[in-house]
């Protein structure tokens, strides 16, 4: 990725932490203040409340995952920012201009500092794909000969250089893609919002889009806002994290301590899409409930960024001198800690099984017995 | 057939494709923004205006469901007003406007109303004026509907051109009746139908040609 260093364009990152509301303050690209949306009934359908008391900053130069299941309100925010829609109540405030405020032409030139790329990718099938990096600036009054050379700069930047002079239908969704980041980055937004940008796409082109994001936001400093209903996006990407349920901010923070300690059961129902607690079906069959001779217990052990995760398998057997068998486990690494879970399958008695529970409880891992195998 | 009859037929042919060029080119001159004010008019659309579409949308109905040789003899005295006289072919190019406006102007609604709703909203994302809209992206992703449409609504001028010989408006429907019906030459009939046939056919696979050339969509490596 060569053609990115080339480009130092775009302010340097500001660093920040965490979504701490003083930091916030200081030095927030998006911040939303006790905002509420609500569609009006129309047409026998009933009035719907899209957003309510929503309260956080997305911090300058950081990679902001929000993430919700559909009708969560997603959308509305993403409208929001944009200026697209009103908030009923509230502000937005994006680069410190109140965005709801705007109107016509004032909301026109704000919107130029914002980016956008789309699940569908919404380029123009009429346009080559330089033709459609081109057209934000030919919106913006830019001249023929700046248009050209911007374009050639982003085509390179998101590395479809030879795609040129390509009709949309004539391009992978992976570079179609590509075309709608350079066109989102063509009038130098501070602001890149990726509505479910990568949903479209397989596993792998995702991950080279998600790749190409992060490159965007170190290189230019680009704030870039994920909308997805994706956990895996959000674990690969960002670094700060919004959960939105029914129209509620239910927790917000760093992705490591929202992830490692899920409060609200959304934000569970999300880490178990990563993480898994489901058993495999080859052990969940033979499970019973009630103990045989010779038999093991099963006991799940949460990991939950303690750390020593990976080792507590051969603490356990060392410190209480027992052979415990691992049935199944699954570690991932989200924000640069170890989350997921073990099963393991511990032999003995009644009261060896309660003394490795109780092992375990003294190192903060949280376990459960769920069974027994013969 | 005597080269009379056949200087008939050349100059009819004329004449039709006189009234049907300038009545195709005007229809769309008012057919092409009425269309696409009608599909960016409703509420909550680009040019919001319920209203004021509910009661063009009125008005055009009325105008296409006008059987044409009523609207012909109807506004003769808007013709004569607009073209100074109400017989012959320069006259018979405004009802002939009067009826391809409303019928392009659907055409060119419905071919607007099928561009992907996204790039509307792509569009003003990044900052584009309804003006723009319209014109860097509705238009152009519309074209391969909007040359169909126009092409579509210069056969039905075509047909209803023959109609005008009702104002001494000429052409080769005029042309086909009063020789071909009136006084009974079934070969001037013939001939006059081979011609239309001809114009038809060539009108259409032109339409379709540069539809398909300026449609991206259908195009791959």
């Amino acid at each position: 990725m060569n053609a990115h260093q080339s480009l130092a364009i775009g302010q340097p990152i500001a660093k920040l932490e965490a979504i701490s509301p003083a930091a916030a303050e200081a030095d927030a690209m998006v911040r939303f203040e006790r905002l509420s949306k609500t569609y009006p009934a129309y047409r026998g359908k009933p009035g719907v409340n899209a957003l309510q008391s929503i309260d956080f900053a997305i911090p300058r130069g950081s990679i902001t995952g929000v993430i919700g299941r559909s009708g969560a309100g997603k959308s509305s925010l993403v409208r929001l920012i944009n200026g697209l829609e009103k908030p009923t109540t509230g502000r937005v405030m994006v680069d410190n201009k109140d965005i709801s405020a705007l109107t016509g032409r004032e909301l026109r030139l704000a919107q130029r500092s914002i980016g956008m790329i789309f699940q569908h990718f919404n380029l123009l099938s009429s346009r080559t794909a330089a033709d459609n990096i081109a057209l934000p600036l030919e919106i913006a009054g830019w001249t023929k000969a700046d248009i050209k050379a911007r374009v050639a700069e982003l085509l390179a930047l998101v590395g479809i250089a030879d795609k040129h002079d390509r009709y949309p239908s004539e391009l992978s969704g992976g570079q179609k893609q590509r075309v709608g980041i350079a066109r989102a980055l063509a009038t130098r937004p501070s602001v890149l919002l990726s509505d479910e940008a990568t949903s479209a796409l397989d596993p792998q082109t995702t991950r080279a889009i998600l790749d190409l994001l992060a490159n965007i936001n170190r290189e230019l400093g680009v704030t870039i806002v994920l909308i997805t209903h994706e956990m895996s996006v959000v674990r690969q990407l960002a670094k700060e994290v919004v959960v939105l349920d029914a129209g509620h901010v239910v927790e917000s923070g760093h992705v490591a301590d929202i992830f490692t300690h899920p409060k609200h059961p959304i934000t569970q129902s999300f880490l178990a899409e990563v993480i898994g607690d489901s058993l495999p079906v080859s052990l969940a069959s033979r499970i019973v409930s009630e103990p045989s001779a010779g038999g093991q217990a099963v006991i799940r052990v949460q990991v939950r960024g303690a750390g020593a995760g990976d080792t507590v398998v051969a603490r356990l057997a060392r410190e209480l001198g027992l052979d415990v068998a691992l049935l199944s486990a699954r570690i991932d690494e989200i924000g640069g800690r170890h989350v997921g879970s073990l099963v393991l399958g511990v032999p003995g008695s009644e009261d060896m099984q309660a003394r490795v529970l109780a092992w375990l409880s003294q190192y903060q891992f949280s376990a459960e017995r769920i069974g027994y195998v013969a | 057939m005597s080269p009379e009859l056949i200087n008939l037929i050349i100059q009819a042919t004329f004449e039709s494709l006189y009234m049907v060029g300038i009545a195709a080119l005007l229809g769309t001159a008012f057919g092409l923004p009425l269309g696409v004010f009608l599909a960016t008019s409703r509420k909550g659309e680009l040019f919001a205006a319920p209203l004021v579409n509910r009661v063009l949308g009125i008005i055009v109905n009325a105008t296409r469901s006008t059987p044409f040789i009523i609207l012909v003899v109807a506004i003769i005295p808007f013709t004569r007003l607009i073209a100074g006289t109400s017989i012959g072919s320069t006259a018979a190019i405004v009802p002939l406007t009067i009826a391809s406006t409303p019928f392009i102007a659907r055409l060119v609604e419905a071919a607007i109303r099928e561009v992907d709703g996204g790039l509307i909203e792509t569009a003003s994302s990044f900052g584009a004026s309804p003006m723009q809209i319209v014109l860097k992206v509705l238009i152009p992703e519309a074209l391969p509907g909007l040359l169909l449409a126009l092409t579509l609504a210069v056969v039905s001028l075509l047909g209803y051109s023959a109609m005008v010989g009702a104002v001494g408006g000429g052409g080769l429907g005029d042309l086909g009746i009063r020789y071909g019906y009136q006084r009974f030459m079934p070969e001037m009939m013939l001939a006059v139908v081979v011609v239309l046939i001809a114009l038809v056919q060539l009108v259409q696979s032109a339409g379709d040609y540069l539809a398909r050339r300026v449609n991206r969509r259908l195009r791959h490596r």
